[in-house]
C-alpha cells in the first residue's frame, strides 16, 4: 500500500458469519457506531449445512481505516472470515436492479433501445411503462439510472454489491 | 453419556457450578424468579444481594480483576437490565470478563411491549463482547459455557444472556462444559516467528528504549508480569505504565519511570517523546497516554503487542505489530533474545538513563508541604500508602477524579490485580461496590475504596450489602467539597466560572456510616491524620473516613488536552504561560 495515507479508497469487503438472530445489527452497529461510511450492505445465507451467511460490505476510508474496519468485523464473535476483496486481487462485482420507466411514444421507443444496449430485460409492461432488469458492476448501473432519468424514470430498487474472487481460490 | 432433564433455571445454574463459579452478584425481580427459586439454599453456589444492579456489575468487575476470574451477575428484565448497562460498558472498556444474566418476559410477549421489557441484547450490543437471547431451552447449556470461553478469552470483556421466563422454566438437556465443541472465534495467541525475530532486532538496535506497558499485561495473568520483569531486568530498559497497568510493573523497581499520560510523570511523558524504540505490551494509545497525536513521540520505532488485532494501528502507526497474548509473545521475545545473546547498547543506555535520571530530578509528583493544619490530598494517600504497607494484602480500589489521579500517582503497587479503577469509562460510582467485590474474593484482605465525596454519592446504597455480608471495606473519600476533576478543568479552560461543580448539602460521612452500620470517622487537620488512618486500618468493620483536604488542591503534572508530552503543565504557576489550544478546547 504505496497510497497516501490521507486518501480515501472504496473497498469491498466479504465477511462470513453465523447466521444467527442480530449477526447484520452487529455489522451494522459497528459501522455506525465507530463512525464507518457503509455505501451497500447486503447479506444472505450463503451454507445452509454449516448455517452461514455472507455479507458484502462496500466501504471507504483511508488505508488505516480500513485495517480498523477489518480488524473490528474480525473481533465480532459471529464472524468466521473477513477478506479485502479490492486488496487481494482481482475480484468479479455485480449488482442487481429493478429499474420503472413510465412513458409514451418515442420515449418509450427510446428505453427500450438502450436497455438492449446494456442488456437490461424487461420484465414487464403495460401499456405506458416498464420494469426493467439489469445486472451489472454499480458503474454500469448507475448510467443506465442517468440515461433514463429524462425517459421516465419513477422507481428503482437495487440488491447493493455482492462479490466474489476471480480464480480458484474461495474464501 | 445419558443426558438429563432439568429446568431451564437448573441448566443454568449447574452449568455456572461447572464453570466453577463460587460467587454471583445480583438482584431479583420477576423474570429472574425461577433463576432465584434455584439458587434457594443452594450449596456451593453463594449469591450476594446488592442495592442496586449497577452495583452488582461493579461488584462482579472487582471480583474478576482482583482474581483473574470471570465476574457472574444477575438481573432482571427490563429495569434490571438497563441499570447494568454502565456497569457493562466500563467492563467493555477495561477488558474485564463478566458473564452477566438477565431475565427477560416470556418469548411470546417479546416484542409486546410487555410489563418490564427492554430490548436487551440490542441496548447491550455495543457494549457487550458478545451477546445472546436463549429462545430454546436445549441451547442454554451450551450458550452458557461458550459465554464463559468468550468472556475469558482473547481480549477479555463482558458476555451478555438474556433469559426468557418461559424458557428458564421449560424442561431440557444439560450438557457440560467438555461436551461444547469450541466455537470457531478462537483468537490468537502466539505470534508468527519472523515478528518475534523482527522484534529482537529491533530491541537490540535500540538506544533510547522505553516499555509501555498497559492494563493486557494483567489480564494475561501473573505471569505476564513477571515475564515484563524479566524483559526489563535483562535489557536494562526502562518501564511506564498506564494507569489499568499499574502493578504489571513493580513501582519499586529502579527501571520503573512512574505512569504516564495526561497526569503521569514528567520522566515517563518525556521518555514517551524522546524515546527511539517503544514497547507497547498490551496498552492501547488511548487519548488520555497519546496527547496530541502529531505531536505523539515523533522520533521512535514503534512495536505493539496486543491480543486484539483491532487495537494495533487503530490510533497510532506503529512499525511492528504483534498480534499474541502478552506472556506468550514476551516468552518467544526472551526465547530469542537469550539465544542470540544480545546485549543492551550499554553506552548509549548509560546515557539515556543519565538523561532520564536528570528529568527524575524535577521530582514532578512533588507538592507544597508548608502547611501545619490542612491536610494535602496528596498527603493523605501517601500516608495511606505508608501506613497500609506493612498489611500483606492490601486491594485498592478507586472512584473518578482528582483522589483517582493522585492514589495513581502516590500509593504504589508492586504486584498486578491489587489495584482496580475504571479507566476506559471514568465511571464515578465504581470504587465501592468494586472494593466489595474484591473484598468477597479476598476477606483476609484490606479493602480500600479511594473516593471522592461526589463519587461516592453515586452508589452508597451498596454500604447496606457490606452491612449484610459484614465487609471490612474501608472507604478513604479525599473530601474537597467540589468535584474537583470538574473544578480543576473549569479553572484551566472556562476561566474559573465553577459552574454546578461545587458540592452542596453534602451529608455528615460519619453519621452516614454510622446509619449503614459501619464506623464513621472523620480527620479535619494534619495532626489527626495518621490517627484517623491506622483506626481505620485497625477497625475490624467497615468504615467511611472522611478526609476532609485542601479544597482548591489540583492535580500536577498535567498534559492539557490537545497538548504534546513535552508541553506538560508542572504546577499551578505554568497555565497562565500556556493556554489551552482551541483544538484541545473540544477534548474531553
Ligand atoms: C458517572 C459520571 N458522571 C460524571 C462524570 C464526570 N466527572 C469526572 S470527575 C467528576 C468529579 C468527581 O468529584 P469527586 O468524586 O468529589 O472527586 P474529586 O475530583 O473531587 O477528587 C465528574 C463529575 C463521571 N466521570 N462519571
Ligand atoms: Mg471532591
Amino acid at each position: 500500500m504505496s497510497a497516501n495515507p490521507e486518501t480515501e479508497n472504496r473497498h469491498t469487503i466479504s465477511v462470513v458469519v453465523d447466521n444467527e438472530p442480530g449477526v447484520l445489527a452487529r455489522v451494522i452497529g459497528l459501522f455506525s457506531g465507530r463512525g464507518y461510511n457503509i455505501e451497500s450492505l447486503t447479506v444472505a445465507e450463503v451454507n445452509l449445512d454449516e448455517n452461514l451467511s455472507r455479507i458484502t460490505v462496500v466501504t471507504s476510508g483511508t488505508p488505516m481505516i480500513i485495517e480498523q474496519i477489518k480488524a473490528q468485523l474480525t473481533r465480532l464473535v459471529p464472524v468466521h472470515k473477513v477478506a479485502d476483496l479490492t486488496l487481494d486481487g482481482p475480484h468479479v462485482e455485480r449488482e442487481l436492479a429493478l429499474i420503472k420507466v413510465n412513458g409514451k411514444g418515442n420515449a418509450r421507443v427510446e428505453a427500450l433501445r438502450i436497455a438492449d444496449i446494456f442488456r437490461a430485460r424487461a420484465v414487464d409492461s403495460t401499456n405506458n411503462s416498464f420494469v426493467f432488469e439489469i445486472v451489472g458492476n454499480t458503474g454500469k448501473i448507475d448510467a443506465f439510472i442517468d440515461l433514463m432519468k429524462p425517459l421516465g424514470l419513477v422507481d428503482v430498487s437495487r440488491t447493493g454489491v455482492v462479490a466474489i474472487a476471480r480464480g480458484r481460490s474461495a474464501l | 453419556m445419558a443426558s438429563e432433564q432439568m429446568n431451564g433455571a437448573n441448566i443454568m445454574l449447574k452449568a455456572l457450578v461447572d464453570q466453577g463459579v463460587t460467587d454471583i452478584f445480583g438482584y431479583p425481580g420477576g423474570a429472574v424468579l425461577p433463576l432465584y427459586d434455584a439458587m434457594f439454599n443452594h450449596n456451593s453456589i453463594r449469591h450476594i444481594l446488592v442495592r442496586q444492579e449497577g452495583g452488582a456489575v461493579h461488584a462482579a468487575e472487582g471480583y474478576a480483576r482482583s482474581t483473574g476470574k470471570v465476574g457472574v451477575v444477575v438481573v432482571t428484565s427490563g429495569p434490571g437490565a438497563t441499570n447494568a448497562v454502565t456497569g457493562l460498558t466500563d467492563a467493555m472498556m477495561d477488558s474485564i470478563p463478566l458473564v452477566c444474566i438477565t431475565g427477560q418476559v416470556p418469548t411470546h410477549l417479546i416484542g409486546n411491549d410487555a410489563f418490564q421489557e427492554c430490548d436487551t441484547t440490542g441496548i447491550t450490543r455495543p457494549c457487550t463482547k458478545h451477546n445472546y437471547l436463549v429462545k430454546d431451552v436445549n441451547d442454554l447449556a451450551r450458550v452458557m459455557h461458550e459465554a464463559f470461553y468468550v468472556a475469558r478469552s482473547g481480549r477479555p470483556g463482558p458476555v451478555l444472556i438474556d433469559l426468557p421466563k418461559d424458557v428458564a422454566m421449560a424442561l431440557g438437556d444439560y450438557v457440560g462444559p467438555k461436551a461444547v465443541k469450541p466455537k470457531h472465534y478462537a483468537p490468537q495467541v502466539k505470534a508468527e516467528p519472523t515478528k518475534i525475530d523482527q522484534a529482537v532486532k529491533m530491541i537490540a538496535a535500540a538506544k533510547r528504549p522505553l516499555i509501555y506497558a498497559g492494563g493486557g499485561v494483567i489480564n494475561s495473568g501473573p505471569q505476564a508480569s513477571k515475564l515484563l520483569r524479566q524483559f526489563a531486568k535483562l535489557t536494562g530498559f526502562p518501564c511506564t505504565l498506564t494507569l489499568m497497568g499499574l502493578g504489571a510493573y513493580p513501582a519499586s523497581d529502579k527501571q520503573f519511570v512512574g505512569m504516564l499520560g495526561m497526569h503521569g510523570t514528567y520522566e515517563a511523558n518525556m521518555a514517551m517523546h524522546d524515546c527511539d524504540l517503544m514497547i507497547a505490551v498490551g496498552s492501547r494509545f488511548d487519548d488520555r497516554i497519546t496527547g496530541r497525536l502529531d505531536a505523539f513521540s515523533p522520533g521512535s520505532k514503534k512495536i505493539h503487542i496486543d491480543i486484539d488485532p483491532s487495537s494495533i494501528n487503530k490510533n497510532v502507526q506503529v512499525d511492528l505489530g504483534i498480534v499474541g497474548d502478552v506472556k506468550v509473545v514476551l516468552q518467544d521475545i526472551l526465547k530469542v533474545y537469550k539465544a542470540k545473546k544480545v546485549k543492551s547498547d550499554a553506552k548509549a543506555m548509560k546515557a539515556w538513563w543519565h538523561e532520564i535520571n536528570s528529568w527524575r530530578k524535577t521530582d514532578c509528583l512533588s507538592f507544597d508541604k508548608s502547611s501545619k493544619t490542612t491536610i494535602k490530598p496528596q498527603y493523605a494517600i501517601e500516608r495511606l500508602y505508608e501506613l497500609t504497607k506493612k498489611h500483606k494484602k492490601v486491594m485498592i480500589t478507586t472512584e473518578v477524579g482528582q483522589h483517582q489521579m493522585w492514589a495513581a500517582q502516590h500509593f504504589h503497587f508492586d504486584q498486578p490485580n491489587h489495584w482496580m479503577t475504571s479507566g476506559g469509562l471514568g465511571t464515578m460510582g465504581y470504587g465501592l461496590p468494586a472494593a466489595m467485590g474484591a473484598q468477597i474474593a479476598h476477606p483476609d484482605a484490606l479493602c480500600i475504596d479511594i473516593a471522592g465525596e461526589a463519587s461516592i454519592l453515586m452508589n452508597i446504597q451498596e454500604m447496606a450489602t457490606i452491612a449484610q455480608y459484614r465487609l471490612p471495606v474501608k472507604v478513604f473519600i479525599l473530601n474537597n467539597q467540589y468535584m474537583g476533576m470538574v473544578r480543576q478543568w473549569q479553572e484551566l479552560l472556562h476561566g474559573g466560572r465553577y459552574s454546578e461543580s461545587y458540592m452542596d448539602s453534602l451529608p455528615d460521612f460519619v453519621k452516614l456510616a454510622e446509619a449503614f452500620g459501619a464506623v464513621g470517622m472523620r480527620a479535619t487537620k494534619l495532626s489527626q491524620l495518621d490517627g484517623v488512618i491506622q483506626d481505620m486500618i485497625d477497625c475490624d468493620k467497615s468504615v467511611i473516613a472522611d478526609i476532609c483536604v485542601d479544597q482548591m488542591e489540583n492535580v500536577y503534572p498535567m498534559i492539557p488536552s490537545g497538548a504534546a508530552h513535552n508541553e506538560m503543565l508542572m504546577g499551578p504557576a505554568d497555565k497562565a504561560e500556556k493556554p489551552v489550544s482551541e483544538e484541545g478546547m473540544v477534548l474531553v
